[in-house]
């Protein structure tokens, strides 16, 4: 039972009924948008310094202490410019497709357990309302690239729908792969079975896992929507004021979502020594969007030929082997000796990733499709 | 086995990236922190020395531009007595050919570089104005004497915090700054 319906059961016997059932869901969502908000201003302003730091620069610096004021002076910024409206463009469905972005992205965080009992709703099909939740953002995406009106922003929305549908199926099935092991969907079974980080326990579902996540939030390498060099800003390249907050918002907050979604199952979410549960999450979550923010500042933009193979022939067919693998380890491994599963699957995971960076080669290390 | 094909350059490049953030930022923070300009620097316009000057206005007849503008009257000594000497700093375009032309040594360009104005007449100096100040420094373009007592140009590749004499207030993560690039 979570914290929630504690709350909502102690309320009930002091207020009317429909005034307990509501009170607790209000309460629920003011505190999960404002962590999700807060977070998302730490991690703009926290990706800007290290960014520059990866760039032996110093980033935002001048705006108060070490400049922590930066993203709510741009944020300031943002909303008082001009919302400016394409004249061709579908009116409607361009003031419409920020929301279709934020919201769901919002809504992902619904399912995230912050502590034991500490999640908004325990929902028993947890991991697939995440996936399907997170994939409607593909189509706030494809709205604001039609009703621009605008060539770029069309090529980027088209360029969005086909990478998600094309990084979702692998994410799924390296999702799957945790399912096997918990034997659960819900996010807090999935919490509560990590005595042992499933990172440790499935490094080639992690690493098939976190690139499709970083592709399906569209960050470097895989930000081919917003590739400047070829489309200008992509899909917002018409939109500005508060609509392009809405995006930039939505972004962060898909990073910060997919951070959670991460650190719940393959770090271990709230699991951890001497640190309150709520703590150790936040370690983790700020440490996956580390790795984010390393892996944009070192490697370059792939190209759409490569994207899409590096979907479809790389980390598709890894992950249905990585499934039947941890299928068959569940089945005929002994539960008592975790351990001996560490080992193979590393040994296995190595193995893969050899095995297929050699069928990605040719010439001098040059990498082909 | 070569690993160079399997995906290893990922990894270099990522330990490369990981590196950078122990370096010292290479960033100057321009209003508390300035570097030392080259010493033959042409910056902020002229330096005038009224005593050497003897106003014989080569430097007004060499200004591409015609910035300079003399006007003399002729003084006891039968020498001559310089009334008005302004330059309009708007329209120089920093050759410095008023400075190689003057034949007593009596211009100089200056080492500052800050010169933004309100107004397009503050750009137009006069004679208090030019002469040497704390503000307004001779560099040494065409004047190797005074080029000799200038301090060294501060290098971003070679720059060295004690020998540069940047102030700095602020030096995050690596104290370590100014260590070279």
């Amino acid at each position: 039972m979570t914290l929630l319906e504690q709350f909502q059961l102690w309320l009930a016997t002091i207020w009317p009924e429909w005034a307990a059932y509501v009170t607790p869901a209000i309460v629920g969502v003011v505190i999960v948008i404002a962590f999700a908000l807060c977070m998302v201003i730490v991690f703009i302003y926290f990706e800007r310094r290290l960014l520059g730091r990866f760039q032996i620069r110093l980033g935002p610096n001048r705006l108060g202490p070490e400049g922590i004021f930066q993203p709510i002076a741009t944020a300031v910024k943002v909303l008082l410019k001009e919302d400016i409206v394409p004249a061709k463009g579908d009116k409607v469905l361009h003031w419409l497709a920020p929301l279709v972005v934020f919201v769901p992205v919002l809504m992902i965080f619904a399912v995230v357990p912050f502590w034991e009992g500490a999640i908004f709703i325990d929902l028993n099909v947890g991991i697939v309302y995440v996936v399907a939740i997170s994939s409607v953002s593909a189509v706030g995406i494809y709205m604001a690239g039609w009703a621009s009106s605008n060539k770029y922003a069309l090529i980027s929305a088209l360029r969005t729908v086909a990478q998600v549908v094309s990084y979702e199926l692998p994410v799924i099935l390296s999702i799957l792969g945790v399912v096997l092991m918990v034997g659960s969907l819900s996010m807090s079974q999935i919490v509560a079975a990590q005595t042992i980080p499933f990172i440790l326990l499935q490094p080639l579902g992690f690493i098939i896992f976190f690139l499709g996540t970083v592709a399906e939030m569209n960050r470097s390498p895989f930000d081919l929507l917003e590739a400047d060099s070829e489309i200008v800003a992509g899909f917002h390249t018409e939109y500005s004021g508060m609509k392009f907050a809405m995006f930039y918002l939505g972004e962060y907050c898909h990073a910060l979502a997919y951070s959670c979604i991460i650190a719940t199952l393959f770090l271990g979410g709230w699991r951890g020594p001497l640190l309150p549960p709520f703590l150790w999450l936040l370690i983790k979550v700020v440490a996956v969007f580390f790795v984010i923010v390393w892996i944009r500042a070192t490697l370059p933009r792939l190209r759409v030929d490569q994207l899409m193979s590096f979907a479809w022939k790389c980390l598709l067919p890894m992950a249905v082997i990585n499934l039947f693998v941890v299928a068959a380890e569940v089945l005929w491994l002994p539960e008592s000796l975790p351990w001996i599963m560490v080992v193979v699957n590393f040994a296995f995971a190595g193995a893969l990733i050899l095995l297929w960076s050699k069928l990605f080669t040719l010439g001098g290390g040059r990498v082909e499709v | 086995m070569k690993f160079e094909r399997y995906g290893i350059g990922i990894a270099k490049g990522m330990a490369l990236t990981f590196k950078h953030l122990f370096r010292p930022p290479i960033t100057v923070q321009y209003p508390e922190e300035k570097l030392v300009v080259s010493r033959r620097i042409r910056g902020n316009e002229l330096v005038w020395y009224p005593d050497r000057c003897t106003g014989c206005a080569t430097c007004a007849k060499s200004c591409p531009q015609g910035n300079i503008e003399i006007v003399i009257h002729v003084g006891d000594e039968n020498n001559y007595v310089v009334d008005k000497f302004e330059v309009d700093t708007g329209r120089c375009m920093f050759c410095g050919l008023c400075v190689e032309s003057c034949p007593y040594e009596a211009l100089a360009m200056g080492v500052s570089y800050e010169r933004a104005q309100y107004r397009r007449g503050q750009l137009v100096l006069s004679k208090e104005e030019l002469q040497l100040s704390d503000v307004r420094q001779p560099s040494g373009y065409a004047r190797p004497k005074i080029e000799a007592t200038l301090p060294e140009q501060s290098l971003l590749v070679n720059w060295d915090r004690e020998k540069g004499g940047q102030k700095l207030s602020l030096v995050p993560l690596s104290k370590k700054r100014g260590r070279g690039v």
